[in-house]
């Protein structure tokens, strides 16, 4: 037991000794690599199902190991706890010296100047001003006068205040990941929904956030504005809620305990569907971007007709070879397939909204190009038409609690970096002895070139030392 | 006419390197005028590519204007490659900084400007240009072989007032970077030089005046690179969180980003503590040059992330 204190106080000691911290930064730079060379999780996780199906045998071991989700993982945070640790253990005795320091008046002159890296005998016994520095006379009891002056306290100050601004940048991401919440979903014009769970595409919630805790409010899209290059590229995009709240990529839309923001858009083709019968079934169906021209595959479905009927489409806003020239709407095109039978809705098995089942379903026909406004009579009567298109929008929702904080951890990081770097502290000492001579001596704390002209400006010296 | 410009530019700096080396072989201080001066003394190095010259001849070489000239060429095409970044920008009617050809040629400008500021102020490294324009050479002809782009306008999530601030306060610390880089291999060299070492590179040490001062140079350089480099990381954050929603997302750029930034935050340490020496303090500046290049290059390559923009 007699062993274990003296080894605790070693360790610690250990731990926040600089070399230590040399160590687990570099440790924490390398954790960091194959964050970047797997596909992670939290960015995309398609990605990580696709390398699931190419790598199948090495994939499952690297899923163990966390490689697909390296920045939640145990091992990547021991090693940001440890060195943040080992912060807290140096800063905190280096915050209490140095406000020990602040409130003590530099020290006494030492006794034998010589030793100083810098010392001069002064021609003059003309006492310095020692203009900014903060300074103390001190007058000896044998006549002996001497000044002590110091300066550059903000080097130290500064690096305080940058270490302690990293750890509030930790607790602002912690607080973030704890409160926060997100949620993604696309919108078509003209749609509405609520901010609730169930009216979401994905969502994920922190761990102390509660579905009821979501703000509640209605957003509709009333519009959509969209301008491309003739190349095709977007040149703008704007969408338009609620009749005037506009938003746009670097331009969220901030409400009240959400941001909402813009990601992408495409075409939603507006079908109706008239069965032998009679009764007609119009749906509006979101198809998914294909490539950069917007060529958009997706599926209208009609479970309600007298025979349960799918479409399978490609869109192309402007008709090219089977695919689409131009993101713009200069011509338009759908090809559709059709498909009866069973579309596999009532059995409640959950399936995607952007594919056909099919598994029970007969194709009908040959695949069909129409235009806006065309119909398409198939063979036992029934009638599709296309009716034209509307855009929609995809959008993430989000709520982070702990942005703010963070933000003031990176504003105080800013400004005391350059502070910790270029500050110099130094002490100059001046002393006029009992005989009428006067000496001075300078100790720069960091060595830096330019002190000595430093110390023979402020002592007035004509031959420093 | 910015295509142009560029391809003046590069050969601008190959001449420049050229010249660099007439004035290593030729000038004063070079190899031949060494040769001919050691004659009589101790004898030649084994390391010297000229054939000993006859004792009997002692007279110096005449100076060349080599070295001189070279440095005016640098200017030169520095003024060259100045034009071609003002030109682009006219081009495509906004700052040239869209793409990793832009990027590449904005890092490459700002690294021979504050080359050219030092050589001004100390005369006697201005030798030391031969690796700075033969980097530049590669570098700007990798970037219009490789990396050239046709003129476009930005993305509409580049349309914002942050562009200037974040891609510029990138662009600039990582020229500060290379600067610092460079002077770390020459305080490689030069330390290696006085260790007695001769082989691969290390004779090059000798052209290089003192170990300490471009160790200093390169230290310097390196603190004045990195707060810009924290803030370019910052303002990137800031206007990731309004551009894409979240200010850290772990995109390989900005994994990338932050683990150049902790590199050289454990370089800055390294060089702060007394009892890691000099030399393994550069071998962590070098390493963070090379999570640098990763970052600007690997990144935008490799991977296929939200930085991906002009298809790179």
């Amino acid at each position: 037991m007699r062993a274990v204190l003296p080894f605790l106080r070693n360790s610690w000691r250990q731990l926040t000794s600089m070399r230590t911290a040399l160590v687990l930064l570099f440790l924490l730079a390398v954790a960091a690599v194959p964050g970047s060379l797997f596909p992670q999780r939290s960015i995309k996780f398609e990605d990580v199902r696709a390398y699931y199906e190419t790598h199948p045998d090495v994939a499952p071991m690297l899923d163990r190991l966390w490689a697909f989700d390296v920045f939640a993982a145990p091992w990547f945070a021991a090693i940001y706890l440890l060195l943040f640790t080992s912060l807290i253990g140096c800063v905190t005795p280096r915050m209490r010296d140095q406000i020990r320091a602040l409130r003590k008046p530099p020290p006494g002159a030492p006794r034998n100047f010589g030793r100083l890296p810098h010392h001069a005998s002064l021609e003059s016994a003309h006492e310095p001003s020692f203009k900014g520095w903060r300074t103390r006379r001190r007058e000896l009891p044998d006549g002996t006068v001497t000044v002590s002056a110091e300066k550059g306290y903000l080097k130290e100050t500064g690096n305080l205040l940058f270490h302690s601004a990293l750890l509030l940048v930790l607790l602002g991401m912690g607080i973030g990941s704890q409160w926060g919440w997100h949620a993604n979903r696309l919108l078509v014009l003209d749609e509405e929904f609520c901010n609730s769970l169930q009216q979401y595409d994905d969502f994920g919630l922190g761990p102390q956030v509660d579905a009821a805790d979501l703000p509640p409010f209605c957003l509709k899209l009333s519009d959509f504005s969209v301008s491309y290059q003739d190349s095709g590229m977007a040149k703008s995009f704007e969408a338009t809620v609620n009749g005037d709240q506009k938003f746009s990529v670097n331009h969220p839309l901030r409400l009240d305990g959400a941001s909402v923001y813009l990601l992408g858009h495409g075409y939603a083709a507006v079908i109706r569907y008239t069965d032998a019968q009679g009764n007609s079934q119009t749906t509006v169906s979101p198809f998914l971007p294909l490539d950069d021209m917007l060529t958009s595959e997706g599926v209208a479905s009609f479970p309600d007709a007298a025979k349960q009927v799918g479409f399978e489409g490609l869109y192309l806003p402007t008709n090219g070879m089977g695919r689409s020239k131009h993101p713009e709407e200069n011509d338009p095109a759908l090809m559709l397939m059709a498909y009866e039978g069973d579309l596999g809705l009532d059995a409640g098995i959950d399936g995607s909204v952007y594919k056909l089942d099919k598994a029970r379903l007969n194709p009908v026909g040959d695949a069909t190009l129409l235009r806006k406004g065309d119909t398409w009579t198939l063979g036992d009567g029934s009638k599709v038409e296309f009716l034209g298109t509307r855009p929609w929008i995809t959008m993430t929702i989000r709520h982070d609690p702990g942005q703010p904080i963070v933000l003031v951890g990176a504003l105080l990081l800013i400004i005391g970096l350059p502070l910790s770097l270029y500050g110099k502290r130094r002490r100059v000492w001046w002393r006029l002895n009992p005989d009428g001579t006067a000496e001075a001596g300078g100790l720069p704390k960091t060595d830096y070139p330019g002190f000595a002209e430093e110390f023979a400006k402020v002592t007035k010296c004509p031959t420093p030392s | 006419m910015s295509d142009t410009l560029l391809t003046v530019t590069v050969m601008a700096y190959l001449a420049a390197m050229l010249l660099h080396a007439a004035d290593y072989a030729f000038g004063h201080r070079g190899i031949v005028a060494k040769a001919l001066v050691g004659a009589g003394g101790p004898p030649v190095s084994a390391v010297s590519p000229v054939s000993p010259v006859s004792a009997v001849d002692e007279k110096p070489a005449p100076r060349t204007q080599a070295g001189r000239l070279a440095i005016l060429v640098t200017a030169l095409a520095a003024a060259a490659h100045l034009g071609t970044a003002v030109t682009r920008a006219l081009e495509a009617n906004r700052l040239p900084w869209g793409n990793m050809y832009e990027f590449v040629i904005m890092v490459t400008f700002v690294g021979v400007a504050v080359w050219l500021a030092i050589a001004f102020l100390y005369p006697d490294i201005r030798h030391l240009g031969l690796f700075v324009t033969l980097v530049l050479v590669l570098l700007t002809g990798i970037a219009g072989l490789v990396l050239h782009t046709p003129v476009g306008p930005l993305v509409p999530a580049l349309d914002s007032y942050w562009f200037p601030v974040h891609i510029g306060a990138a662009a600039l610390s990582s020229g500060l970077f290379l600067v610092g880089f460079a002077a770390t291999l020459m305080y490689m060299l030069r330390a290696g030089y006085d260790a007695g070492k001769r082989g691969g590179l290390y004779p090059f040490g000798r052209y290089i005046a003192s170990a300490e001062a471009v160790e200093r140079l390169a230290f310097r350089m390196h603190a004045f690179a990195f707060p810009i480099w924290t803030f370019a990381v910052a303002a990137g954050s800031i206007w990731a969180e309004a551009a894409w929603g979240r200010y850290w997302g772990w995109d390989p750029k900005e994994t990338w980003a932050f683990i150049s930034w902790i590199v050289y935050a454990g370089y800055l340490h390294a060089r702060a503590t007394p009892s890691v020496k000099r030399r393994t303090a550069a071998w962590i500046a070098i390493i963070g040059w090379a999570t640098m290049l990763m970052n600007l290059f690997g990144v935008n390559i490799f991977f296929n992330g939200l930085h991906s923009y002009g298809g790179v």
